[in-house]
């Protein structure tokens, strides 16, 4: 899950678009036409596996031989005029489902409410290994726009050819192709009529300019929000096809337990269930949920269990087993820090730790599994619908094309559903009770057997000169990740390496992934550093950073916020910090204010700037941004994972605390709109700097340096 | 173990056979198919499961069915009103109060029992009142800013 492999370039990369049809296409077309009804086509293709790279590592990227793994999206204009986006993304509350069909409607010249979008349906859209990364807007929003203005030049050509006039005086708009000189039109939906057109998409067709747009870049309200207010909107855990039965798995008492003998006999004798034993998986399936959960607990196992540590030896731990591994797996060097480091002023090494963290998404893993012949339909709330279907597959011993996997609208995810573990068991006990069955995680199983934020150790040794000039930079990242890890500020002497260390616990994606262990350290250390110096911390990150667009979030988030301001009362403190991740750019600025006899630390206020391009929904991004400043703010200040001998010791929302009403601060999001620029993605990148701008607003209060997250679990002792 | 109960659900008489100790929940969702109500933890932690039990919100996971018998219960199903929705639901969709929505029917039942116990709640009356009603999603400034206006709309008069 963590490592190079799931590692990005923050850069949209460059998806190639071909005109040449693929050989294989006429079979695929007829069949597409079947399913959706006559009408008019467009593909975007990838032209080879580069295009794939970021979402299929390993040879299935190199398969190239069915339609799904090069076309990219699609998109159909039908015989009533109605327009369907096709995509493998899935909609996981980050509103794709919204920002993608404005794009569509803008492009094709259609009102929004026109265009439905088809997501995450292994049997109806296009191959794509993930939504995570960011990688949605940058990735989906210029193919779409791409693929409709395609469909837009197919529906002018074949009113062209209707009149035996040239396309070039043609109009495009409202649905419609009008011919200006002779007052014709014909609506989308007649010169749909009766075709079966389809075109890949051309190599060069020119898109409307972020500065024209008119559906998008509005605040488009949610696609079906009302279903979501009256509870109409089912998700995966909704989800109750005939005949039903409910699934639950016996887990073991702590990780990596292997089963040693098994008594299911009691469970067995029960009405109406089934057991499963495969391996170490053991399950029931029941005609209710109870008598699945009565059944499981009737069954008498007993395990082999290994001594494992604990997180009070963990950072230890981490640096030892890093230390004993072979060779960094992300290096970067320059200049020489030994002299950069001789020739400073000021010296300041420091070391930061993470704590592990759990996505707790309130949809918990879920999925229905039926079996119709030899054929497996899934419905799962996963951010992999591709990945989950290949790995189905594989353990079940039958072809990718006789399993379908499905993705509901989900109850968010935050990086955390990119595994199969729920849909594999649901499979599983299905196919044993001959029944289709559910299976929902426990809030427990969620916080235990799900996978969490990799901890880590951060050691950060630099230099100042007498001016306030960076002149030595080292950094090392032991276990949480390279992502964000090269620093944004001008260094010439700088050494940056990440040390992977194998898994303590399960670990993989979160949000923003090692961005905000990384930013948190270096952000921490950058306002450590300006008090060296004795430098405002705002003044002194303008004059190591040369990158304009980080220095206009950050000039956008101080001027919002008034820095720099007097501090009006004891036990208030401001902090900021800013970088870029993923093609977004983000500062925040935190106001603290710590009660000195309690130890109580309370965030009185956040703004952040954020910038990632053309804005396509102001609306939806602004929720995306106070989202991931609110779900930072936990990390920040109080969760962390607690374990001892392969045992999660709090994994209920009782003792793993997660931000509430009453932790919110006020919060301000100032959206820089750059309509010169591509639109970027903006799921992850707005929760980086929340951290180290808390932590540093809590070291301007108290004189007291935090360096370990979450800052304050148990309050600040500050004596 | 299984016994006859009888519910009143959303003003709808309904018979379910059903073990008295299990969760509300699992009979609303399992057995009347209101699958607005949710399992977020089972431990009354979220507030995802939120009903309304004789107009007071109570986490129907931690409730047993046999305690819902003779009293009105209110899903988020039972708000809308011949296609007419509550004013709490019409404000928590005019402030785009929910991402991926999943506590939203759990929000929207608590607040309206907020606003009927308290009209004209405090943004502080707010927070606190929704303090048990986890949103993972981090959209609380705007639902703050829904029960302030519902609370607008239904002291003008319920439209």
């Amino acid at each position: 899950m963590n490592g190079p492999a799931q590692r990005f370039v923050p850069e949209p990369e460059r998806y190639e678009f071909r005109a040449t049809p693929i050989h294989h296409f006429e079979l695929d077309r007829r069949d597409f036409f079947k399913l959706l009804g006559a009408g008019i086509a467009v593909f975007a293709i990838a032209k080879n596996s580069s295009a794939m790279q970021e979402t299929a590592p390993g040879p299935r990227s190199f398969h190239g031989e069915e339609l799904p793994k090069e076309i990219t999206s699609w998109l159909h204009v039908g015989e009533d005029g109605s327009v369907t986006g096709f995509t493998g993304k899935v909609e996981i509350g980050q509103n794709i489902r919204t920002s993608l069909a404005q794009t569509i409607a803008d492009e094709l010249r259609v009102p929004f409410e026109s265009v439905r979008m088809v997501t995450a349906d292994t049997a109806l859209t296009p191959f794509d290994a993930g939504t995570f990364g960011s990688r949605t807007t940058p990735t989906m929003t210029p193919q779409f726009r791409r693929v409709a203005a395609a469909a837009r030049d197919l529906l002018i050509g074949v009113a062209a050819k209707e009149w035996n006039v040239a396309p070039e005086g043609l109009i495009a708009a409202d649905a419609k192709v009008s011919d200006p000189a002779s007052g014709r039109s014909l609506r989308y939906a007649e010169l749909a009529r009766g075709k079966t057109l389809a075109q890949n998409l051309p190599a060069e067709d020119p898109v409307t300019p972020a500065a024209q747009w008119k559906i998008a870049g509005k605040p488009v309200p949610k696609v079906d929000d009302r279903a979501f207010v009256t509870g109409r909107h089912q998700y995966t855990p909704d989800l109750r096809p005939a005949g039903m039965l409910y699934g639950k798995v016996l887990r073991p008492p702590s990780f990596g337990a292997t089963l040693l003998s098994c008594d299911d006999s009691a469970a067995k004798a029960m009405a109406g269930v089934a057991i499963v034993r495969d391996g170490d998986f053991i399950g029931a399936a029941a005609p209710s949920e109870r008598e699945a959960q009565n059944a499981v607990a009737a069954i008498h196992a007993q395990w082999k269990e290994g001594p494992q540590i604990s997180n009070k030896e963990l950072f230890a731990y981490l640096k030892e087993k890093a230390s004993s591994s072979s060779e960094a797996r992300h290096r970067n060097q320059k200049g020489s820090v030994d002299d950069g480091l001789a020739s400073a002023a000021h010296r300041l090494d420091a070391t930061y730790t993470i704590a592990y963290i759990a996505h707790a998404p309130l949809e918990p893993r879920a999925a229905v599994a039926e079996w119709t012949g030899g054929k497996l339909t899934v419905w799962t709330g996963t951010q992999r619908p591709f990945a989950v279907r290949d790995d189905l597959a594989a353990v079940f011993h039958i072809l990718e094309g006789s399993v379908r996997v499905i993705v509901p609208d989900t109850g968010s995810a935050y990086g955390g559903k990119h595994t199969s573990d729920a849909a594999l068991e649901a499979a599983r006990l299905s196919r044993a009770a001959g029944h289709p069955v559910k299976v929902v995680w426990t809030r427990e199983e969620e916080f235990t057997w799900a996978y969490f934020r990799p901890a880590g150790v951060i050691e950060v040794k630099s230099g100042l000169a007498a001016d306030g000039t960076l002149t030595a930079w080292e950094f090392h990242n032991y276990h949480s990740g390279s992502s964000g890890i090269e620093t944004p500020y001008d260094v010439s002497n700088q050494r940056t390496e990440y040390h992977p260390v194998p898994l303590v616990l399960r670990s993989g994606s979160y949000r923003g992934l090692a961005a905000t262990a990384n930013h948190f350290a270096r952000e921490t250390h950058m306002d450590a550093l300006a008090r060296a110096a004795k430098i405002d911390p705002l003044e002194f990150r303008r004059k190591n950073i040369s990158d304009a667009r980080l220095r206009s979030v950050l000039d956008a988030a101080a001027k919002s916020f008034g820095w720099p301001r007097k501090k009006s009362q004891e036990g208030q403190g401001f902090g900021l910090a800013a970088g870029f991740e993923k093609g977004g750019y983000v500062a925040t600025c935190a106001e603290v204010a710590v009660d000195r006899t309690s130890g109580a630390v309370r965030v009185v206020r956040l703004v952040e700037a954020f910038e990632c391009g053309a804005i396509v929904n102001p609306d939806g991004l602004r929720n995306q941004v106070v989202g991931a400043m609110i779900q930072g703010l936990g990390g920040a200040l109080f969760e962390s994972i607690e374990f001892e001998n392969g045992r999660i010791k709090n994994p209920h929302f009782a003792n793993y605390r997660v931000p509430r009403f009453r932790d919110v601060p006020e919060i301000e999001a100032v959206l820089l709109d750059r309509k010169d620029l591509p639109s970027g993605g903006a799921g992850e990148t707005p929760i980086m700097t929340v951290a180290p701008a808390i932590g540093n607003a809590i070291y301007d209060a108290t004189g007291v340096r935090l360096n370990s997250l979450p800052l304050v679990p148990n309050g600040l002792r500050w004596v | 173990m299984a016994n006859l109960i009888e519910l009143q659900v959303n003003g709808k008489r309904s018979l379910v056979k059903y073990p008295p100790d299990a969760s509300l929940l699992t009979v609303l969702r399992d057995e009347l198919g209101l699958t607005g109500a949710k399992y977020g933890c089972g431990e009354g932690q979220c507030g995802a499961c939120t009903v309304l039990i004789g107009g007071a919100p109570r986490r129907s996971c931690q409730v047993p069915v046999s305690a819902g018998v003779g009293k009105s219960i209110t899903t988020i199903e039972g708000l809308e009103k011949e296609g007419l929705l509550h004013p709490v639901q019409q404000a928590f969709l005019d402030a785009g109060a929910f991402q991926c929505a999943f506590c939203t029917p759990g929000m929207i039942i608590s607040s309206v029992a907020l606003l009927h116990a308290k009209p004209n709640p405090t943004s502080s009356e707010i927070i606190q009142f929704l303090q048990g009603n986890i949103c993972r999603c981090g959209t609380h400034p705007r639902i703050i800013d829904a029960v302030r206006q519902a609370a607008k709309t239904m002291q003008g008069g319920r439209p």
